[in-house]
């Protein structure tokens, strides 16, 4: 191949990246259930593709908008809690159920963001916390809704008419849709007008509100679309295990949650998915160390950040971008 | 009925001030450092493990114990700066903040491998023999905590407006790179306000394991609310600190007592949110 054609082609691969990186993940994950039909492997996959649906949103906000919220567990549970009650007391049929639902948890986001985004850091950060708390602890009191502590059971698959979603092929199909539905969705939204804006909002609030983002209303809207994913994941996955209880959701779930984000890289769409994989994964690989679980878990947690601050994505790509550079340097050089 | 109420501001008192105890730790770190140092939380339960150790494996005697235990966990949190923060050369406050919550959990890890997960008893400084105040009655650990945060405030007062390091510290809180222009050593500074915020949490653990139980996870819960306390008051504000632990205590036994038990944490960060909305810095804050 001579070197223009060749450079031709690298710059076709260069230009449509996001494309063709979207494409072969979705062939990667159509074909993934023939090779791999394990149940568990299956379920834990399935788990990386609800968590990615959440993360995808929080990163929106915490990567993109600047903003911290340690809080989104309480609209993973609303959402779960809110699919449970109005499909299984009120009778209705999930998919209604779900949009429903989201529509509600949407609301309440607003309700509760326009107050509370005014602030900002620790303050932020301690008022998601609160949420978090106050919702959490609702759930497990409110016995007569929730199902308190043992949690709430019967909870039907989604489907249509006689196709149900209930074995863990299907479900995979049906999540990492909807996973990679929000990961196409979060991608050309940080490149529309609206998400430089938020781009900016998380590299200098003054400055970008000098440029004319109205970042008031722009951080009320990444938040009510970040707590809009974390519901319809919620719904999933109530759906997905026909059953919740309030553990899944308390204050560790959105530190969990958070953590995903930092580690897989704030502001990067892929780091989302990179971290809700990994950090979903590593108690899996961890329990092999049985008594020094913890030690591990923290561990990997603290060494990600301290060498690679970034996050692993973001961090990665800066690596191999330096590398490239040098490289072209000392050719020039030569 | 007034009886009820003296019981109740007792109680908030007692837990108001193991709460202001534990703010005022998180207030010194996050004046020099600018991060909520979640480790804080670990201090507690290490702060009662420590004393258990003390009293029962090396036989001390309770007031030896009590010292042993608090200058332990500073020490220990003295290591978790200088090998767990200081390495880490990042800016983004995010970043370190969720380093405080990686060595949180080895921390907790550490404490679960040490002294197991079982429930243990701490015995109070004094023997148990209820005390009537005005027709309350009050424990004499209670009174006790009461006291010794008092002491420690005193002490920490003394620190801060008498010696030359609670000179430089005040210095950093106040403007960083105008200290480190003036040649304050940051690092001396950052060890001893971590320094501080161990001995803080440890005294807290200490005075409230009688009272509650110990386990490796006992200081999750108390240390999240005196993270609450601290942003009540406004984080990083001394006096804050100590009037945001003081109400949050009181808050939620009063609520516990007139309203219902099962839901006075809501009570409390419903309160503390409603508070953020009017006063954006919490109540005391810049």
């Amino acid at each position: 191949m001579s070197p223009i054609r060749r450079d031709k082609v690298l710059y076709f691969l260069f230009l449509h990246r996001t494309g063709l990186f979207v494409g072969l993940l979705t062939a990667a994950l159509m074909l993934f259930p023939l090779i791999e039909d394990n149940p568990y492997t299956l379920g834990l996959t399935n788990l990386i593709a609800i968590n990615t649906i959440v993360v995808l949103g929080l990163n929106l906000f915490i990567g993109y908008a600047g903003q911290i919220s340690l809080g989104h567990a309480a609209f993973f549970a609303l959402g779960a809690y809110g699919s449970a009650v109005t499909t299984v007391a009120g009778g209705m049929s999930p998919w209604p159920a779900m949009l429903l639902v989201a529509v509600l948890v949407g609301l309440i986001a607003l309700v509760i963001g326009i107050p509370v985004l005014r602030l900002t850091g620790h303050y932020l950060a301690m008022a998601t916390l609160g949420f978090n708390f106050v919702i959490h602890t609702v759930l497990l009191e409110w016995d007569e809704v929730t199902g308190g502590p043992s949690g709430f059971s019967g909870i039907p698959p989604l489907g249509w008419g006689d196709f149900l979603f209930d074995s863990e092929v299907r479900l995979h199909y049906l999540l990492w849709g909807s996973a990679m539905l929000c990961l196409l969705l979060s991608l050309n939204l940080v490149r529309s007008g609206v998400g430089r804006g938020l781009a900016g909002l998380a590299g200098d609030e003054t400055a970008a509100a000098s440029l004319g983002v109205d970042t008031k209303r722009a951080k009320v809207k990444v938040f009510v679309l970040s707590a809009v994913f974390a519901s319809l994941a919620g719904s999933l996955f109530a759906h997905c295990y026909g059953f919740v209880s309030p553990d899944s959701f308390g204050i560790f779930t959105s530190a969990d949650l958070v953590i995903m984000v930092v580690v897989g890289g704030m502001g990067s769409i892929w780091g989302s998915l990179l971290g809700a994989g990994l950090i979903t994964l590593l108690p899996e690989w961890v329990d092999v160390f049985a008594t020094y679980k913890d030690f591990v878990h923290g561990g990997i947690l603290v060494l990600v950040l301290m060498f690679l601050p970034q996050g692993l994505v973001t961090g990665i790509v800066d690596l191999v971008r330096v590398k490239i550079a040098l490289r072209r340097r000392k050719h020039a050089a030569a | 009925m007034y009886q009820d109420l003296l019981q109740y501001i007792f109680s908030g008192l007692t837990s108001g001030a193991i709460y202001a105890l534990i703010a005022l730790g998180f207030c010194v770190v996050n004046n020099t450092m600018g991060i909520v140092n979640f480790v804080q939380v670990d201090f507690v339960s290490l702060g009662g493990m420590l004393m258990f150790s003390a009293l029962f494996a090396l036989g001390l005697p309770m007031v030896p114990g009590l010292l042993f235990a608090v200058a332990g966990v500073a020490a220990v949190a003295m290591v978790v700066e200088r090998f767990g923060l200081r390495p880490a050369r990042t800016e983004n406050h995010l970043v370190l903040i969720f380093i405080t919550v990686g060595l949180s959990i080895i921390l907790r890890g550490i404490i679960k491998l040490v002294w197991g997960k079982n429930r243990m008893a701490v015995p109070p400084l004094t023997p148990d023999t209820p005390v009537n105040i005005m027709g309350a009655s009050v424990l004499p650990q209670a009174l006790w905590i009461l006291l010794l945060t008092v002491i420690a405030i005193a002490l920490l007062m003394f620190f801060f407006y008498r010696t030359s390091l609670g000179l430089c510290m005040r210095a950093v809180a106040c403007n960083p790179s105008a200290a480190a222009v003036v040649g304050i050593p940051a690092g001396r500074v950052r060890l001893t306000s971590y320094a501080i915020a161990g001995a803080l949490g440890g005294l807290a653990g200490v005075l409230v394991t009688p009272i509650t139980t110990l386990s490796y996870d006992v200081g999750v819960l108390l240390g999240l609310k005196g993270f609450a306390a601290a942003i009540l008051g406004g984080f990083g504000s001394f006096p804050g600190a100590i009037l945001g632990g003081l109400g949050l205590g009181l808050l939620e036994s009063l609520s516990a007592g007139y309203i219902s038990s099962a839901y006075k944490d809501v009570v409390a960060f419903v309160v503390l949110l409603l508070v953020l909305c009017v006063r954006p810095n919490g109540l005391m804050g810049k």
